[in-house]
């Protein structure tokens, strides 16, 4: 397919009711980036060797815990920092030393950043104006942004004299008016309580795709991650870990730290053979391993809502204890101790009368489906 | 670090130079640089009717000690210059003593206020503390005058029947100096007591401290910061006070900057005057070398 | 009611102490102002309510003279004082810290931290090489000595305003295709504002209230209203020194209040 129908294709997509993303096509890409800050002793290397590609029109969180590296990267994806080695291309060119002035990529600032001294409309139109759009254009589509976060009313209000939820929307609408080929969002709905965060999440996806710009978001929730993504990039350390859609990334975790940071996961080491791994037990686990693994260490996941607990006798089951039983509503969580002391966690979906029906020091089968089980590196 | 990076940080420090140059230039030209000359005066000789003449000499800095016998051409300590030093010297230390001792309990006073009524005092504090120093000693001046507000006030209230004369006194000048530095302690008093943290004394009573105790062991200690800052900032425009000495002293009763006016505008001896100058920068100097080092030892914990 | 109850802020005396301290502090100023409006020539007998001093000051062409002086020089000073001081803070602030940034700050504070009297002698030895040399004896001089000494005070509440601004404002700026020209003039400058105004007043008021250095430096007829009074000082005095202060005074306030205005942090 070429380069033009590609983009006819995006541009017919616009405003077209949960318009899917057209696959592969590359807004930013990321090479090889590195970012040192400081020297010597104090040196801190906040991202080591990034590489990520970023599609047309999809909505991209970056998830990590404190500290990764995602404003970084978000930053310097902005033009506000320069990287200290690796390139960064916007639809394949170069833009690593542009100014962030003439990027067309905009932010929606953690803090907002909006203009004290200029009113709501004012600070919508600020970047079209700079853009040296005509007048009449820049009124139309300050109304048009405006109407879009449905901040009408509010158009020649000051914005200190806004709520929190009211900034956020005056933020998105003044990063969104110039349309932008890329919007960054720094865990824009941190600041705001848990009720405008759920209506914000909602709105957030609406403009995202009444617009079909290209969302890069970054958010240490992982729920957030989870429901509104369609593909998320997780990282630790300044290393970017694995980037897959939430399902993949739920799912089919590549290593321990994604598979412990989504979720919470058992993990149980052995020894790799043809059949599966094989736990100091002697219990084996099926999964497909590849010829060059068996005889080396191997570790798997198994999530506990996966776990269903059955007989002893059952064929393929896993002999445990019911070390502890806690009860949390919905659900309970049961502990075992395999025969060697391992500990793994069920998560039992609670009965109407919340009786599990099991007891402490009960010899329990732990089961789960194929497929349940992934090997993740460590 | 990428070129790119490098470039940006040499550019930000570029701009930071360039922005700060118009501000150097002036501060070179007509505060710093010349310092310089006064320098280079300190070591010549004294002209006939002021003025220098161009020929080295080290006049000007013995003659701060010592004078000459213009009869016997005997070298002896100039008693005149000593009594001069010795005055500036106790007279600076006791205002700045005395501020303090007047100042911490206003300081204290004002950060203790509700919030809103507080502005108002270190409004209060503040007016006089911009208000014009000439202006403020014309004003003691008049306080302090025979028939002044003062003797009004104590020959009303039969205290005393003849008025008190204390203008052209060191003790004018002490009262006058307490009076114009004033603010210059309490401001700085504030600042530390507005950091204080309050519940430090809800804990010290709790644990069975006094009220003189928890001034002696934690409001003092804490705050000291303030108190050398405000120190500083009372001694050092004491030692080189110019204005009230002249005012309030009425000629006879010099300090330093009075003596320095005189071997310049009587135009008896430039290269002593600059000396003398010197030697004033100099302690001044000291005094904020103390400070700074103070200052950095306080704040140590981040190395 | 009285309140009898244990206050951990309250220390025995203190209380006390600033109220005479504040008494003290004002009732000098209250009392030169009082007898500026004194009709009797005496400065010790109250001799009725008159604006007659006021009249004697204003028909009084030296003093007219060193009004015009003196508002000149601090115009010219502040302006020049406060322009500069607005590019170094930019300067020194809000960027990663370079060499010789604390010689800059030594540097702009320095004649906060050298006598008067010192850089007045300095002043005096320099300018009067450059007057004999050049034969020009203008106002430039007391201009010049004057926006020197005012640089730290303009610099200080600038400086403050900057340190106080949100950077990620510019940063904002910069994303929304702003120059960094256009940053600086729509952005920077409006928000900065207040704080140069702040610092040309304080630089003013500064300017306004100098004695010592004015004194050394200027040539003859170049009298202020400060060198003036000081001048006056050792004649026979009358109230009209106290009409005079009194309307240097209610600069000073009027100047000092509006800066306390724009400088008050909005809560
Ligand atoms: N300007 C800077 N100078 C020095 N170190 C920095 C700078 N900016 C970031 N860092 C460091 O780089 C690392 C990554 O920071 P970054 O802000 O990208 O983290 P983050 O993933 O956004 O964290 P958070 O979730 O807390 O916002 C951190 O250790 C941080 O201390
Ligand atoms: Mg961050």
């Amino acid at each position: 397919m070429s380069q033009g129908n590609r983009a006819d294709q995006y541009d017919q997509m616009n405003g077209n009711e949960g318009g899917v993303t057209v696959a592969d096509e590359v807004t930013i890409s990321a090479r090889n980036v590195v970012k040192v800050f400081g020297q010597g002793a104090s040196q801190m290397r906040a991202l080591d060797d990034v590489s990520v590609d970023i599609r047309r029109g999809e909505f991209f969180t970056l998830l990590g815990p404190s500290g990764c590296g995602k404003t970084t990267l978000l930053r310097l994806i902005a033009g506000f920092e320069m990287p200290s080695a690796g390139t960064i291309l916007l639809e394949g060119a170069d833009i690593t030393t542009l100014p962030p002035n003439r990027r067309p990529v905009n932010t929606v600032f953690q803090s907002y950043a909006l203009f004290p001294h200029l009113t709501v409309a004012q600070n919508v139109a600020f970047g079209l104006e700079m853009l040296g759009k005509p007048a009449a254009e820049v009124r139309a589509t300050t109304e048009r942004m405006l109407a879009l976060v449905k901040l009408e009313a509010l158009a020649g209000r000051k914005t200190s004299q806004l709520s929190g939820g009211q900034q956020q929307r005056v933020a998105l609408a003044r990063a969104l008016a110039p349309q932008p080929k890329v919007l960054l969002l720094d865990e824009p709905l941190s600041a705001l309580d848990l009720k405008l965060r759920k209506e914000m999440q909602i709105e957030l996806k609406r403009l995202q795709l009444e617009t079909g710009i290209t969302f890069v978001f970054v958010t240490h929730d992982q729920e957030e991650a989870l429901t509104m993504s369609d593909r998320i990039g997780v990282m630790s350390n300044g290393k970017l870990q694995q980037v897959g859609s939430a399902k993949d990334i739920y799912t089919r975790p590549k290593n321990r730290f994604v598979a412990s940071f989504i979720g919470e996961t058992n993990f149980l080491t052995g020894t790799a053979e043809a059949g599966g791994v094989r736990l100091p037990t002697g219990d084996l686990i099926s999964i497909g391993l590849s010829a060059a693994d068996v005889g080396r260490a191997a570790t798997v996941t198994l999530r506990p809502e996966q776990l269903r607990l059955g007989a002893v006798s059952d064929p393929g089951a896993i002999p445990a204890r019911v070390a502890a039983l806690v009860y949390f509503g919905t659900d309970t969580h049961c502990h075992l101790h395999l025969s060697d002391g391992t500990e793994v966690v069920a998560r039992l979906q609670s009965p109407a009368d919340g009786e599990s029906g099991l007891v402490q020091g009960q010899e329990v089968g732990i089961g789960f489906a194929p497929g349940a089980a992934q090997r993740v590196e460590d | 670090m990428s070129p790119a990076e490098e470039n940006a940080v040499r550019t930000s420090a570029r701009n930071g130079w360039l922005l700060s140059t118009p501000a150097l230039v002036v501060l070179t030209f007509a505060a710093a640089g010349p310092l310089l000359i006064v320098l280079v005066y300190s070591f010549l000789t004294p002209g006939q009717h002021g003025n220098v003449i161009w020929e080295f000499s080290t006049g000007g800095w013995v003659g701060i000690l010592w004078s000459k016998d213009i009869f016997t051409g005997e070298w002896a300590l100039a008693d005149a210059h000593l009594s001069i030093f010795w005055r500036s010297l106790w007279l600076s230390l006791l205002t700045t003593v005395f501020t303090f001792v007047v100042g911490f309990p206003t300081a204290w006073f004002i950060a203790t206020r509700a919030p809103k009524e507080r502005a108002l005092w270190l409004f209060l504090i503040t007016i006089p503390f911009w208000t014009n120093l000439l202006i403020r000693t014309y004003a003691i001046n008049e306080v302090l005058r025979k028939e002044g507000l003062m003797n009004t006030v104590l020959m009303g209230l039969g205290i005393t029947d003849t008025p008190i004369e204390v203008l052209y006194t060191p003790t004018a000048i002490f009262i006058g100096m307490t009076y114009v530095y004033l603010p210059l302690m309490v401001l700085p008093l504030f600042a530390a007591i507005d950091r204080f943290d309050m519940k430090l004394l809800e804990a010290a009573y709790d644990l069975y401290a006094s009220r003189w105790r928890v001034l002696r062991r934690v409001i003092l200690p804490i705050v000291k910061p303030g108190i050398v800052a405000g120190s500083i900032l009372v001694f050092v425009p004491s030692l080189g006070a110019y204005v009230t000495p002249r005012v309030l002293g009425g000629g006879k009763q010099m300090m330093i900057g009075n003596f320095i006016e005189l071997q310049f505008l009587q135009g008896k001896n430039w290269p002593l005057g600059a000396a003398l100058s010197m030697l004033l920068l100099m302690i001044v100097m000291v005094a904020l070398l103390v400070y700074v080092r103070y200052a950095n030892k306080g704040s140590s914990g981040h190395g | 009611m009285a309140e009898r109850s244990f206050h951990v802020a309250r220390l025995p005396g203190f209380a006390t102490t600033a109220i005479i301290v504040f008494l003290a502090l004002y009732l000098p100023i209250i009392t030169l102002v009082v007898y500026s409006f004194n009709a009797s020539t005496s400065l010790a007998v109250w001799g009725g309510f008159s604006l007659d001093w006021y009249a004697k000051a204003w028909a009084n062409t030296q003093v007219k003279d060193a009004t015009m002086r003196s508002l000149i020089i601090a115009s010219f000073a502040a302006l020049i004082s406060t322009t500069v001081a607005t590019m170094a803070a930019l300067g020194t602030t809000r960027r990663r810290a370079f060499k010789g940034q604390t010689a800059i700050y030594v540097m702009i504070n320095q004649p906060l931290m050298v006598p008067e009297i010192v850089t007045a002698v300095a002043l005096m030895i320099l300018f009067g090489l450059i007057k004999q040399a050049t034969g020009i004896h203008g106002l430039g001089y007391l201009i010049l000595a004057h926006s020197a000494f005012c640089i730290p005070f303009a610099y200080l509440p600038i400086r403050a305003r900057l340190e106080g601004m949100d950077l990620t404002l510019e940063t904002a700026a910069a994303d929304l295709y702003a120059t960094p020209w256009q940053t600086f003039r729509r952005v920077t400058l409006p928000l900065l504002a207040p704080g140069m105004i702040a610092g040309a007043m304080l630089a003013f008021v500064i300017s306004l209230d100098d004695v010592v250095i004015t004194e050394f430096v200027k040539s003859g007829g170049q009298d202020t209203l400060p060198t003036y009074m000081l001048g006056q000082l050792r004649r026979q005095l009358t109230p009209e020194i106290n009409a005079i202060s009194t309307m240097l005074l209610a600069v000073t306030v009027v100047l000092l209040t509006a800066f306390f205005l724009l400088t008050r942090k909005k809560d």
